[in-house]
């Protein structure tokens, strides 16, 4: 055993209810400044939180996603802490029975083995306000984030590379997303990641704790990740050893930051909520929510792999959404070539619309156009070149495939009588390239493809007019 | 008899039979406020010409034939830890002393909807703590009774209004006993419901696990009304339970043969006045005459009770209070350097000394190390009263016992002895911790001042409770007292 890496993850996911955690108002990003707030979530004297049934839910499906046991029997407790974007000045939390624990996420191995990395606990909370700092230093809140539902998902100490805890991450998100859950937007702060990362050297020499907090993206935190294992090393080949602290990522600077040391240890003063009744889950009920649960990721992947014979690659690429996945399963159910629309959907599609920075919903032409595009391809009736065009001009105006074919006149030349006219017209005005190509140049023929090509105005059929060629020179 | 000495039925009757208006009686309470607030000081707000413009609107809609509730066109009173949409609600404290709350308290907003009448929001003990509304950091409120003696607390604003012949009827709140000890200080009827049976939404919070809304009257029958009108489940409180709510009134009769009466031994011990003792005594006589049965049970945990509620509600309150920050509203300390400064500046000036010492006591008592020792154990402790309590309704109806140890004392009398002020909820607190219903009815004179009989019920059984309480009341005539002004 060489050095060890110990990277443990604690994941804050606000949930995608429409109303928030224990009052009726909107769930929403982006609102004006404290519009969505009343005297619940601002914690007025007097008012009282009452839980939204829907969280519960939502936990409780992620929970079952992440293999995690359903505690049936908890409560909502209360963390005490001063802080002005905390309006109650406690946070309603769950302590010592979390609602879902003891699951795991399933990895790829530095080896290439499959791994499971322990959960913890995932419990649920509200999420604070925001404060805002403006010009002249003066601190501004915002209380619309305030009672927004959220979970918490603590991770074991169990990924040893920051590349697994990236694949960590990278699945809680798919499976996230999957299931609808939260829309994990880390640069909305929808999704929010710690990380706590520690190294353990052959002789059992073991650096101190550091935890790395405001990671604004998976590439950051892995590339925190990256420079807090390569810092540990250094500190402790030299003897020393890290500071048991919070620290952050400077993207700029391309390093971590000391935030602070985390020697004062803040007493939260946890007790049961009184306000909140306790939660008492029924059989029924739980079981009912794993019957809805949607075919999660890794599943899909595997089962895509099976039924349609497509390589791993594109099952991961079709299975990173659940718009992508069905979308394919869609476009399958009314043609049977698998690789065929992965490979259109992976190349032209996703790109396209990656490109313009919009969602499969927003695509102006319908499955059943794509369909048709991809059946004129496969029969050979215009060729794969027209085709990508045809698309282009599909996903920008959302016109009829059939009608792009038409005005554009690109449906092949497949009468051979046709193209053998004009193969012979191009070999006579070529005498040259035909005898270069006798004496062994090959690329003569490329060059008189092309020109037969030009001369159809691209539309015969390539195979055909290599084929004539050939043949026809055999003869010269 | 003068309009505000009546009872809220017989005021209701007359205004639905248009014998007079609400105006009348309104002002007739208005004019009464006017007269005695001086000496009483039970008011710390109030709402004369909303109570006016009220008064005018239900009168034109009982002339136009509506339909309206019992309680349509009675004045009555709120604590002042009760929020009221647009009224101040400052929980008599310095830190909300001119907080304007932006919605109304499920209770309100019930009694609004009955057209009931507020005409003022009333004195307390700050943020609810303490036994006698002297800890008010805005005045302090006298037992009309005798001006030289507290009105009991926390709701002792509410009390004394009530008693006073300044409102018909009175919201109060009780946590460990604010609603029965003042009620039992000042000759009235006062009613702490189940906990769950009446919602909370509104009612700033001091101990979350034991907040109720509570009512004042002069007799059972009022008292029955206005727990008709507050009950029920609400939406916005997930503690309050979906529970039937009877027609009290209806089942107020003297017929007493069929209920069992519990003395528990634990509460005729010493620290009781012997003269309370036995009006209390003399009292279950009286109810036994009427049929009942009478036999003594046993609530082993009573001596732990004072201790495991002076754990709970303090940690509950200290958590609750922490809101009170002076960044969002209330006071804000100025001159500070720093939030920690904001914070420590605002919280030192703006709450008074025996909130601090709860505060204190909750935070000790919720830290790391000391959870386990005091939290912890007191929780423990808290669901052996309660089994007491369950055990004891196994054979029993209601159990009575006394309200306060005593009659009213002097104003400063126990200001500086806290131990002293928590024994006055000795007797009402064992039932607060267990969540059972009870009330307090006057049973007995002391020196002319007011002996309460605690009267406490099973679980949701409000309706006996008042029944027994009603047959009381209807072969004494402790309830026409008045007090003399
Ligand atoms: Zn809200």
């Amino acid at each position: 055993m060489g050095d060890k890496i110990l990277i443990g993850l604690e994941i804050h996911a606000e949930l995608l209810t429409n109303t928030k955690i224990f009052c009726g108002c909107k769930n929403e990003f982006g609102a004006d400044v404290n519009t969505n707030c009343c005297p619940v979530c601002l914690g007025l004297p007097g008012s009282l939180p009452v839980l939204n049934e829907r969280v519960l839910d939502f936990a409780i499906t992620a929970g079952l996603s992440f293999n995690c046991k359903i505690a049936r029997n908890t409560k909502m407790d209360r963390k005490n802490y001063f802080y002005p974007d905390l309006t109650k000045a406690y946070q309603i939390s769950q302590y010592d029975i979390p609602l879902c624990y003891d699951g795991y996420i399933e990895v790829e191995a530095e080896d290439g083995s499959a791994k499971k990395i322990g959960i913890e606990r995932i419990h649920i909370e509200e999420d604070t306000g925001k404060s805002l700092h403006d010009a002249t230093g003066d601190t501004l809140l915002d209380y619309n984030r305030g009672g927004v539902p959220l979970i918490e998902i603590v991770s074991r100490p169990d990924m040893n590379s920051p590349k697994e805890a990236y694949q960590f991450l990278e699945k809680l998100k798919e499976v996230l997303l999957f299931t609808n859950i939260s829309d994990v937007k880390m640069e909305q702060g929808s999704l929010r990641c710690d990380v706590n990362v520690n190294v353990i050297k052959e002789d059992g020499r073991k650096s101190n704790i550091v935890e790395l907090k405001n990671l604004n993206s998976f590439k950051a935190a892995l590339k925190a990740m990256e420079y807090e294992v390569i810092r540990h090393n250094e500190l402790l080949a030299k003897g020393e050893n890290t500071v048991r602290e919070t620290r952050r990522w400077d993207d700029s600077q391309n390093k971590t930051i000391s935030m602070r040391s985390k020697e004062s240890v803040q007493d939260y003063r946890y007790f049961p909520e009184p306000d909140v009744v306790d939660i008492n889950l029924t059989e029924e009920y739980v079981n009912d929510i794993k019957n809805k649960l949607p075919e999660l990721p890794d599943d899909k992947r595997k089962r895509f792999m099976k039924e349609y014979s497509l390589p791993e690659y594109d099952a991961k690429v079709l299975t990173t959404s659940k718009e992508i996945s069905n979308y394919f399963e869609e476009m399958i159910s009314k043609f049977s070539d698998a690789k065929m629309i992965s490979n259109w959907i992976m190349t032209e599609l996703l790109r396209r619309v990656n490109d313009e920075g919009i969602t499969l919903d927003d695509v102006k032409f319908d499955k059943d156009a794509f369909v048709y595009l991809l059946k004129v391809i496969s029969e050979g009736k215009i060729n794969n070149n027209a085709g990508k065009k045809v698309f282009r001009e599909m996903f920008e105006t959302g016109k009829k495939p059939e009608n792009i074919i038409k005005e554009k006149g690109l449906i092949q030349i497949q009468d051979e009588g046709a193209i053998k006219e004009i193969v012979v017209g191009i070999l006579n005005d070529n005498l040259q390239s035909v005898e270069d190509y006798k004496n062994g140049k090959d690329r003569a023929l490329g060059f008189l493809v092309g020109q037969v090509m030009k001369a159809s105005k691209g539309k015969a059929n390539p195979q055909m007019v290599n084929k004539l060629i050939i043949d026809i020179m055999k003869n010269m | 008899m003068k309009l505000y000495e009546m009872t809220l039925k017989e005021a209701s009757e007359k205004i639905k039979k248009q014998e007079i208006t609400a105006l009348e009686l309104t002002q007739s309470i208005l004019d009464r406020i006017k007269e005695v607030e001086p000496k009483v000081d039970s008011y710390i707000t109030i709402t004369e010409e909303e109570a006016l413009n009220r008064a005018k609107e239900i009168d034109e809609k009982i002339k136009a034939g509506e339909e309206v509730s019992v309680l349509a066109g009675i004045p009555m009173a709120v604590k002042d830890n009760i929020c009221t949409d647009g009224v101040k609600t400052t929980c008599a404290s310095k830190m909300l002393e001119n907080f304007v709350p932006p919605y109304d308290a499920t209770v309100v907003k019930k009694l609004n909807a009955a057209g009931a009448i507020m005409v003022g929001k009333t004195n307390m003990d700050e943020f609810a703590m303490g036994s006698s509304t002297e800890n008010s950091y805005l005045k302090k409120t006298k037992n009309p009774w005798d001006l030289n003696k507290v009105p009991g607390g926390s709701s002792g604003g509410s009390a004394a209004a009530v008693a006073a012949g300044q409102a018909f009827y009175a919201l109060g709140s009780d946590t460990g006993g604010s609603v029965k000890q003042p009620a039992a200080l000042t000759g009235l009827v006062g009613l702490r419901p189940t906990y769950g049976r009446i919602s909370r939404y509104g009612l700033i919070a001091f101990g979350s696990s034991l907040d109720q809304v509570g009512i004042f009257t002069k007799d059972v029958t009022d008292c029955a009304i206005v727990l008709r009108e507050l009950a029920g489940k609400d939406k916005m409180d997930g503690t309050s339970a979906e529970v039937e709510v009877a027609d009290y009134e209806k089942h107020l009769d003297k017929d007493m043969s069929n209920i069992k009466i519990g003395i528990p031994k634990e509460y005729f011990v010493e620290g009781i006045d012997a003269d309370v003792k036995k009006a209390v005594l003399d009292g279950v006589e009286k109810l036994k005459e009427l049929g009942a049965t009478v036999k003594e049970v046993s609530l082993p945990h009573t001596d732990s009770a004072i201790a495991t509620y002076y754990v709970l509600a303090p940690s509950e309150a200290s958590s609750n209070l922490a809101r009170f920050d002076g960044i969002r509203y209330g006071y804000r300390a100025e001159g500070y350097d720093s939030l920690e400064g904001l914070y420590t500046k605002t919280r030192t000036e703006g709450f008074g000394d025996e909130v601090k010492r709860r505060i204190m006591i909750g935070t000790y008592a919720l830290s790391a190390g000391y959870y386990d020792a005091y939290y912890k154990k007191a929780l423990k402790v808290r669901t052996l009263i309660k089994k007491d309590f369950v055990d004891a309704f196994e054979d029993v109806d209601v159990i009575i016992a006394p309200t306060a140890p005593n009659v009213a004392f002097n104003i400063g009398e126990k200001t500086s002895d806290p131990m002293a002020m928590y024994m006055e909820d000795a007797c009402t607190i064992p039932s607060c911790l267990a969540g059972v219903p009870g009330m307090s009815i006057p049973c007995g004179f002391k020196d002319g001042l007011p002996i309460g009989m605690q009267i406490i019920g099973n679980y949701f059984d409000e309706a006996t409770m008042l029944k027994v309480a009603h047959a009381f009341e209807s072969v004494t005539e402790f309830k026409d007292q008045r007090a003399k002004l």
